[in-house]
């Protein structure tokens, strides 16, 4: 009989660990004569930075050292740029600014760090941080986007002309041809503001320079530790040998935590090896507030050019990005909103240009979703406006303009985020949009509840939605597959994990391939020394992948094992079976040999093994997708507003999704409900704030308001379809930021639906209460 | 700054001896001084729940309370709930079951508060399990899958108690 685990709702393997408190989070760590780091970070949205004096600092009991950008020598560097604008775009212009260590000259964000505190307890480095002076010279702060590139605006960063950062023109078709033809034109201002990942544990760092054996290790609450290690490497001038990362636990990473390197990645290390103590800093909430990178303010102003029957001609697009003071992620973002609001749908002509603009404020990088719900709320909010003048269903307007399943691949002509041209897989999005109006009984709703409850007086509305997502993105990721002498199995993986069931999802891939219990398989994610190869987790990208390399390794070791029992058996691979952990001649199940045993031979003590043959039954393997798989979905809801508190029930939610080849139907709904909790929080609860001095108003959790138990969906239905991606062996696709994507653009159709004022039309993100009320007037 | 005020705080039914300044955080205490850092903490300002511990049978933010004033009182952290992770409280196999967490960061928490509640109530509603963790702020799951493990964690205690 053969094991499947893969498509199995498998409980977790990693869950006892975490329910019992006996999971590694970075803050947990206690080393020998470990020393605390608390960062005095600036109060300024922009400043010149006249004078430091940290003597008193250095003069309290406890405090070991304080650092300025001056002690830091030729340390001081500019990070590196995580990601290169794509050079395959044509009509392109970037301009690299990225963060430092510590603000020397000038502070361009309220929270940037200014000096670190080293003392032996975070209590009396905090202390210290009240010892220190700074003589700041205050300036303006460029906050609003829209005024930034205004002559005369002060310059986020002295030595360029302008506040743009960055400047991109793609296109498909030919929108002025064909403007000419259009029956109807929508042009609407559409915004959405800044929101934060507030993943529940911030960010962390503990580094240990160990001078005996001239070896560093980090402990990171990053996504990405195999970068960090390269990096570390190169900045500290280490060989990668002496240097290992180790993301263990990590409390929610959300996107903020692949950015690389924050100031406080490259100082901790660095503050060990000039001390040769442990090193810890913990962010605290306020910090994570003010200094991780947070996403999604952009300003478009966009037209969309349509026949009478409600067929898109094409679309006209002009949008601000707000970067923040720094752009070491480069593109990333606005490119997926460029390409993400092209959705399902044939769009044939599209004009896109956006600037990307330097703010005061904290960097953006991505934040689940990453520009994708920005580009799916214009391409939505449109077809509903289009909708209403048209006289049609915001169902019929979507499946009108689907693209046909006989049309995949699909090429959309412009260039993604990976570089390589926007192209579909695969996809088959009118039975998605079938299947959601079955399970929302969106025809039952319309026609007999929704007239019944308007009439007692309830303000009930329906609205879906649809999208796609481009997942799985390259460069590559890599496995090691190890069969020990016990006949457990283990998996080494570079992705590092924040919550996605790597440990469940990659060993069910390998105990189906080893047909052994999916107990007997050990997943270590995380950690450099264990795999050295990598890029991390972000892009929806762990399961296509880095799932992919785990199954490539899996079959090689496979092939070692069938090998190996082939000569120990004496009788051809080809009949031979792998089952519970051994392999047999198939029909004599007596005629066997134990995982285990195989290993032991495989790595003899004595004896010559035979030329060509690797010892153990291990096994790497990379994967590296030559483009992206393309996930969809439609989502549906039906809320109810009330009228007096403009407070927004969720009576039902529907989301059918399509991410290919299925792994674990558990983890894939888990990721699905969480992405829509922080979509909703998006559209209705979330905002970062900040005044005209770019100061933060909303800096913690009594202040931005994250989704309780009360304001999430009372049932989420899901329907699943399947359709493979043809770009990947496991044929799967990613679901991380499904979720999140579409969320905000249907709680506003719903909202607008439920509360029938024909004037009312919701062109920003986020929405609250107060707002609506505003809206209303 | 040596003002080091002698306590004891009985943990998981193991009484501790410490002497702490008297600005230490009953969550740092628990964390750092005992080494006990299941309880994990994400705001320090007593929104998010995470931190939650109980404190005599009750729940309480470790984070809003010093160490001191846990003096001659017994705390129960995640740690006490199950003997190993071969032996789960039916709670904590609920939320494995009910896939009721993904990081995992902010379960101590829930499981403590919820505890506590269950103690209190041991055949809620579904709205009232919903206001039961409305002050615990998870980021990943969304709830849905919490409020269901909840009521399965409900069925297995009852089932238990019927034996
Ligand atoms: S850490 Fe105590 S309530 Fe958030
Ligand atoms: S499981 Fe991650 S915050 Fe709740």
């Amino acid at each position: 009989m053969t094991t499947s685990y893969i498509g199995e709702r498998i409980q977790r393997l990693e869950d006892p660990r975490l329910l019992t408190g006996q999971a590694l989070f970075v803050d947990d760590l206690h080393l020998p004569q470990m020393l605390e780091v608390a960062f005095l970070r600036s109060s300024y949205a922009h400043a010149r930075i006249r004078k430091i004096d940290t003597s008193a600092a250095l003069k309290r009991p406890g405090v070991v050292a304080v650092y300025t950008a001056q002690d830091l020598g030729a340390y001081w560097q500019p990070g590196p740029l995580l990601v290169s604008p794509p050079p395959t775009i044509q009509r392109i212009s970037f301009n690299t600014r990225t963060q430092v260590a510590l603000a020397k000259d000038k502070v361009r964000y309220v929270g940037e760090p200014i000096a670190a505190v080293v003392a032996e307890s975070r209590y009396i480095a905090e202390d210290a941080l009240t010892d220190i002076v700074v003589d700041f010279e205050p300036l303006p702060a460029v906050v609003d986007l829209e005024q930034a590139l205004l002559p005369n605006t002060v310059l986020v960063h002295d030595d360029l002309s302008s506040n743009l950062a960055a400047h991109v023109i793609q296109e498909k078709g030919n929108y002025f041809a064909i403007k000419d033809q259009a029956d109807v034109i929508i042009r609407r201002k559409l915004s959405y503001d800044h929101g934060a990942a507030v993943a529940m544990e911030n960010r962390g760092i503990v580094a240990d320079w160990d001078a005996k054996s001239q070896q560093l290790t980090v402990w990171d609450t990053t996504q990405a530790p195999i970068p960090i290690m390269n990096g570390l490497a190169r900045m500290l001038g280490l060989s990668e040998n002496q240097v290992r990362v180790i993301a263990p636990f990590v409390g929610g990473g959300f996107g903020p935590k692949i950015m690389m390197f924050y100031s406080e990645e490259m100082l901790i290390p660095w503050i060990s090896k000039q001390l040769a103590r442990p090193v810890k800093w913990i962010e605290d909430r306020q910090e994570n507030f003010l200094a991780t990178t947070h996403e999604r303010l952009q300003i478009h102003n966009a037209e969309m050019a349509l026949t009478k029957e409600g067929k898109i001609l094409g679309i006209h697009d002009i949008f601000l990005h707000d970067t923040g003071a720094y752009d070491p992620y480069g593109l990333t973002v606005p490119i997926n909103s460029q390409c993400t609001l092209l959705g399902p749908y044939h769009v044939p002509n599209y004009y896109s240009e956006f600037s990307v603009i330097f703010t005061n404020k904290m960097i953006v990088t991505p934040y689940r979703g990453a520009g994708r719900p920005q580009g799916v709320f214009v391409m939505e909010r449109l077809l509903d406006f289009a909708a209403r003048q048209l006289g049609l269903t915001p169902a019929d307007i979507r499946r009108r303009n689907f693209i046909p399943p006989d049309q995949f691949p699909y090429k959309n002509e412009i260039i993604y985020q990976d570089f390589a041209p926007l192209t579909y897989d695969s996809g088959n999005y009118a039975p998605a949009m079938d299947q959601a109006i079955e399970l929302i009984e969106y025809k039952k709703f319309v026609e007999e509840e929704q007239p019944k409850l308007r009439a007692a007086g309830r303000k009930v509305g329906i609205g879906i939605v649809s999208y796609v997502e481009g997942t799985g993105i390259g460069p590559y990721e890599g496995a090691r597959v190890t069969v020990g002498a016990s006949g457990k199995v283990s998996v080494a993986t570079g992705v590092g994990t924040q919550g996605q069931a790597h440990f469940t999802t990659f060993a069910q891939i390998v105990a189906d391939v080893l047909q052994v219990d999916i107990h007997d398989v050990f997943v270590v994610t995380g950690d450099t020394l264990k795999m050295n190869w990598g890029c991390g987790t972000f892009a929806s990208r762990g399961m296509v992948v880095a799932g992919n390399a785990c199954y490539a390794a899996a079959l090689a070791v496979r092939e070692k094992i069938l090998k190996l029992a082939s000569e120990v058996l004496q009788s051809p691979k080809d009949t031979l079976e792998l089952s519970k952990s051994a392999v047999c001649v198939k029909g004599m199940p007596d005629k066997k040999i134990s995982l285990g045993e195989l290993a032991v031979r495989a790595n003899p003590l004595r004896g010559a093994v035979k030329p060509g043959t690797e010892p153990g039954l291990e096994a790497s393997a990379y994967f590296g997708p030559a483009s992206g798989a393309t996930a969809n979905g439609v989502h549906a809801a039906i809320v109810e507003v009330n009228p007096k508190t403009m407070r927004v029930d969720i009576l039902k939610y529907v989301v059918v999704h399509d991410c290919g080849k299925v792994i674990n139907p558990m983890v894939v709904e888990g990721q699905i409900h969480g992405g829509i909790a922080q979509g909703i929080g998006n559209a209705y609860y979330e905002q970062l704030v900040y005044d005209k001095k770019g100061q933060l108003l909303t800096a913690s959790l009594m202040d931005y308001l994250l989704p309780t138990s009360y304001d999430v969906p009372r049932k989420i239905l899901t329907g699943h379809m399947e359709t493979p991606s043809p770009l990947n062996p496991l044929g799967v696709k990613g679901t991380g930021e499904a979720g999140a994507i579409p969320a905000a653009s249907l709680f506003v159709q719903a909202v607008e639906n439920a509360l029938e004022n024909p004037k009312l039309e919701i062109c920003e993100i986020p929405m609250s209460p107060n707002r609506l009320f505003e809206l209303l007037k | 700054m040596s003002n080091l005020f002698p306590i004891t705080v009985t943990v998981n039914g193991t009484p501790y001896h410490r002497e702490v300044e008297p600005r230490l955080l009953l969550s740092d205490f628990l964390r750092h001084t005992l080494g006990l850092t299941g309880t994990h903490i994400a705001c320090e300002h007593g929104v998010c729940g995470v931190c939650t511990v109980l404190l005599d049978d009750r729940p309480v933010r470790s984070c809003l309370m010093f160490a001191v004033q846990a003096n001659g009182h017994r705390v129960t952290t995640v740690e006490g709930l199950a003997k190993d992770m071969e032996h789960l409280h039916p709670l904590q196999e609920a939320f494995s079951e009910k896939h009721a967490l993904q990081c995992g960061f902010c379960t101590p928490g829930f499981l403590m508060t919820l505890i506590a509640f269950l103690h209190e109530n041991p055949n809620p509603t579904e709205e009232e399990i919903r206001e039961a963790i409305s002050g615990n702020l998870c980021r990943c799951t969304g709830y849905q899958n919490i409020i269901e493990a909840v009521k399965l964690a409900v069925s297995k205690m009852n089932a238990a108690k019927g034996k």
